[in-house]
């Protein structure tokens, strides 16, 4: 049965096809080296397509103030410290350089009067930083890249599934999977693999993310020995749809408030007032008066150091905690989340071509006339900040050989991500991760041998659904594990619920291990639903386990048994997760020392 | 109160052999098709193939037809239909099927790798390179493109007349026009327009344009300014001589050679390049 497979070699084989792979790819392939990109959907369809907000890069071409320091500080004090210092530097310095050659390879950002690349607001950013088009900025860049990327050379291996690592000794050898539309097994072989599968967001009932975020790469580097590391930080988008039932969850992006969006409850009271976390009150707007007045001069391009901004941009931890609290109190809208409001703080024209994508969205979907009305809005299970544990200058997870890029690695952005930190995550550390792999297999002169044991055992567990005669629907275990995520292991956390939700997970990975398959293996959704169970499962494990471990709030995790942030313990480790024989061991590491100089970066104001 | 419920004829099977089959649903507010397919995946037919990503109208992989209209699963309503008459689900007829709702497309992708990519002019000496967002305005409306391929399997020459070889479909005449009207390109691929990616052969019924979930105004914006520009440097009696003399009726602008993948197909000759005719667009 194993034998029947087909091979391909490559130097590079990237799996993932988001911006964070197609980067790397390019990356690796204008090394000279022979690259494969495999995807799990067609090309250009990857998750990164959603982003709507834009690419944060201190360009500073609308605030001359902003450089690589105030971008590093505001990333480090929206990940509550937590984040890998080295990787927020490499981030904030490279960040400008990722979005001019973007340009080069023909993408068009919104302009400013004199022509240069526009940038707007976003929330936890000091300046204007977040360089977009409209509020379709990641159509734009997976587009360019997509069209930069096929003239490069590379192979493109679009709906193929990657289903286990194979290894050498301590190496990768390569990677085992089949093709969604036969069913049919392949092997590549390789030197070096690149992981850029994205996120976990299907682990959530109410999420924004596409069927594809099942912590594919998570769970393989984990099975393969990687590590992973900050799973309990799980972002919750503040603003996901919430009406009607059909498109619950669906984003709303923060270019929202950036654009003057205020959040309000069902008394029309603006509500993040009250919600100003110590940490931002000298740089928030206390007062109504003093938030319209920087919302007016900072849409018209001019600033004042003095007037401050508008709560509603605060990071996304605090505004979707605060937006839970409404809720709880009674305060919330008609459908169990609060206001938000464009409709009479910009004209339609500007919402129409400033927001066209949500214009779009809520008119067509949802029956609502966002340049007339407001929109409906609560938190959606939006961005992992935790993932597979890599070197902060290459990328290199504990697997040697494996490297890991955007959101599906861990590191840069600590215990809260910046919005537009993740489009400029995918191109800073795609690039990173695709020029050390390049690297790594330039070093390397033989391709490593492969294991038939390991081929063989690989294709028996995908093929073991279809030989069960009786036992559950993997869509409906599926919606189970939804259930059990967002109710126990969601925005709110506590002992109690996590380790009810452990139990959980312990039952349905044992009745995941009976799901039946019914038809053939020729593009058969039900079969492939199985396969991302596992990794889903494997992810919402190590996400729970971390959130036990970690006794205190702090970014996206909040405890209601430890709702303080403890200076002294929790603010100076990491969590891991690791396989340990046939179980999950979790374990506290201790951050990397912050040397004097960038102490001392940030400190400055 | 049990939920209305809807019925819904799809199909199932693949290029040789398939057959619609009936399903009923229970409805819910603000419902779409995709939803109804995920029921009937998740309670009816776990092994039903439909592509989708973002359920959103964001990503273009739910294409396929919906009582015969090419639209996207994701973006049209179950309330959109009357009541009580069933809703038939079709693959996109243009391509072949692989199973169900999934069909082939690789075609598309053949195509996108035979264009000439962008070629920028040098930046400014600070390092930038200026554009007015008014010069960009209209590019950025066909940037939006979600390559769902609707607009592809609407196409009657892609469609009916199946001239893959010698047509490149309107999503692709507008990544062209794109290229054509972006103001830092450097490479003029107004030859390859007419001879390899066949823009003579659109003769402007604006199917695509109707079908756009993304409203790109297709025809009116993109092809008949670029049929107009083709036409300007092919017959024009000015850029004729010009042509004649220096081989380049737009000397800003160097001839791009056919890619790697190109293949050149001489259809000159068999069709009208008609365009100028009829343009109303906003161009």
């Amino acid at each position: 049965m194993a034998g029947n497979y087909e091979t391909h070699e490559h130097d590079v084989i990237i799996i993932g096809a988001g911006g964070a792979g197609l980067r790397a790819a390019i990356e690796a392939s204008s090394m000279g080296l022979n690259v494969g990109l495999v995807c799990k959907s067609l090309l250009g369809k990857a998750h990164t397509v959603m982003a709507e907000g834009g690419v944060a890069a201190a360009l500073g071409n609308v605030e001359p103030k902003d450089n690589w320091k105030v971008h590093f500080r505001d990333t480090m004090k929206g990940g509550r410290y937590l984040n890998q210092w080295r990787m927020a530097q490499l981030h904030a310095m490279e960040a400008p350089d990722r979005v001019n050659e973007l340009e080069e390879w023909g993408a068009l950002f919104d302009r400013t009067a004199d022509g240069r690349i526009l940038q707007r607001n976003f929330g936890g950013h000091k300046y204007p930083r977040l360089a977009h088009v409209g509020d379709r900025t990641g159509l734009e860049m997976i587009r360019t890249l997509q069209q930069h990327g096929i003239h490069t050379g590379m192979k493109v291996y679009m709906e193929c599934t990657v289903t286990r690592l194979l290894k050498a000794g301590d190496a990768v050898s390569g990677a085992f999977g089949y093709w969604r539309e036969s069913g049919r097994f392949v092997v590549f072989r390789a030197k070096a693999i690149v992981l850029a599968t994205g996120g976990i967001g299907r682990a959530f009932k109410i999420n924004s993310n596409s069927w594809e975020c099942t912590g594919d790469g998570q769970a393989l580097a984990y099975l393969a020995g990687a590590e992973l590391m900050d799973m309990e930080f799980m972002q919750f988008h503040p603003t996901g749809m919430v009406w009607p039932p059909s498109v619950r969850g669906t984003l709303i992006t923060e270019g929202v408030r950036g654009e003057g969006g205020t959040l309000r409850n069902k008394d029309q009271k603006r509500i993040m007032f009250d919600y100003i976390h110590p940490l931002y009150a000298n740089e928030t707007a206390p007062t109504e008066e003093e938030a319209d007045r920087w919302l007016a001069l900072s849409t018209s391009g001019q600033m004042d150091k003095n007037v401050r901004r508008t709560p509603d941009l605060l990071p996304r931890d605090i505004v979707a905690r605060a937006i839970h609290a409404e809720v709880k109190a009674g305060r919330g809208s008609p459908h169990g989340g609060v206001f938000l409001d464009i409709a009479t703080r910009r004209t339609p024209a500007d919402i129409k071509r400033k927001l066209p994508a949500m214009y779009h969205q809520f008119k067509e979907l949802g029956d609502v006339d966002i340049t007339k009305e407001p929109m409906e809005v609560g938190p959606t299970a939006h961005y992992t900040m935790g993932g597979i544990r890599v070197d902060s200058e290459t990328q290199q997870s504990r697997v040697k050989g494996l490297f890991a890029a955007g959101e599906c690695a861990a590191g840069m952005h600590g215990a809260n991500r910046l919005g537009g930190n993740s489009l400029s995550d995918l191109l800073v550390f795609g690039r990173i991760a695709g020029l050390h792999a390049g690297r790594y297999a330039k070093e390397h002169a033989n391709l490593p041998s492969l294991d038939a044991g390991e081929i063989q055992d690989a294709a028996q567990e995908a093929l073991a659904p279809f030989n069960r005669h009786e036992g559950p629907n993997p869509f409906q275990l599926h919606e189970e594990l939804k259930e059990t995520m967002q109710t126990y292991v969601g925005i709110i956390r506590t002992e109690e619920d996590l380790s009810e939700g452990l139990r959980q997970l312990e039952s349905l990975k044992e009745r995941s291990r009976t799901i039946r398959i019914d038809g053939n293996r020729h593009y058969n959704s039900g079969w492939h639903e199985t396969i991302d169970m596992r990794n889903l499962l494997i992810v919402s494990e190590a996400m729970a386990r971390a959130a036990l471990l970690r006794k205190e709030s702090r970014g996206a995790h909040a405890r209601d048994d430890f709702p303080e942030t403890d200076k002294e313990h929790f603010a100076k480790v990491n969590i891991v997760s690791r396989l340990h024989g046939s179980t999950m061991e979790v374990a506290e590491i201790d951050l990397p020392p912050v040397p004097a100089e960038i102490k001392k970066v940030l400190e400055e104001e | 109160m049990a939920e209305p419920k809807a019925r819904l004829r799809v199909f199932r099977g693949t290029e040789e052999a398939g057959d619609f089959q009936t399903y009923d649903v229970e409805t819910y507010p603000g419902m779409v098709v995709l939803d109804a397919i995920h029921d009937i995946q998740a309670k009816q037919s776990p092994d039903l193939a439909v592509r989708w990503n973002c359920k959103a109208g964001r990503c273009g992989s739910c294409s396929a037809e919906i009582n015969g209209k090419p639209r996207l699963l994701c973006m049209t309503r179950m309330s959109a239909f009357p009541e009580g008459e069933p809703i038939t689900v079709t693959p996109m007829r243009a391509f072949p099927i692989i199973k169900d709702l999934v069909t082939d497309v690789s075609w598309n992708f053949e195509m996108a790798k035979k264009i000439p990519p962008f070629k920028p002019r040098p930046r400014d000496a600070d390092g930038h390179w200026r554009m007015q967002q008014m010069d960009i305005d209209r590019i950025q409306e066909f940037r939006k493109c979600i390559e769902c391929f609707l607009c592809q399997d609407v196409c009657h020459v892609v469609r009916d007349h199946q001239k893959k070889e010698v047509f490149s479909g309107p999503r692709f005449l507008i990544h062209l026009a794109t290229l054509d009207m972006h103001p830092l390109d450097t490479l003029d691929r107004r030859d390859m327009i007419k001879k390899d990616f066949g823009v003579g052969y659109c003769n402007i019924t604006k199917c695509c344009t109707e079908v756009c979930p993304e409203h790109i105004t297709i025809t009116d914006n993109g092809i008949i300014p670029l049929k107009e520009r083709v036409a300007d440097d092919h017959y024009d009696p000015v850029r004729w001589l010009l042509r004649k003399f220096t081989g380049n009726p737009r000397p800003n602008k160097v001839p791009a050679q056919p890619t790697e993948a190109g293949k050149t197909a001489d259809v000159s000759g068999t069709h009208r390049v008609d365009g100028g005719h009829g343009n109303k667009g906003k161009a």
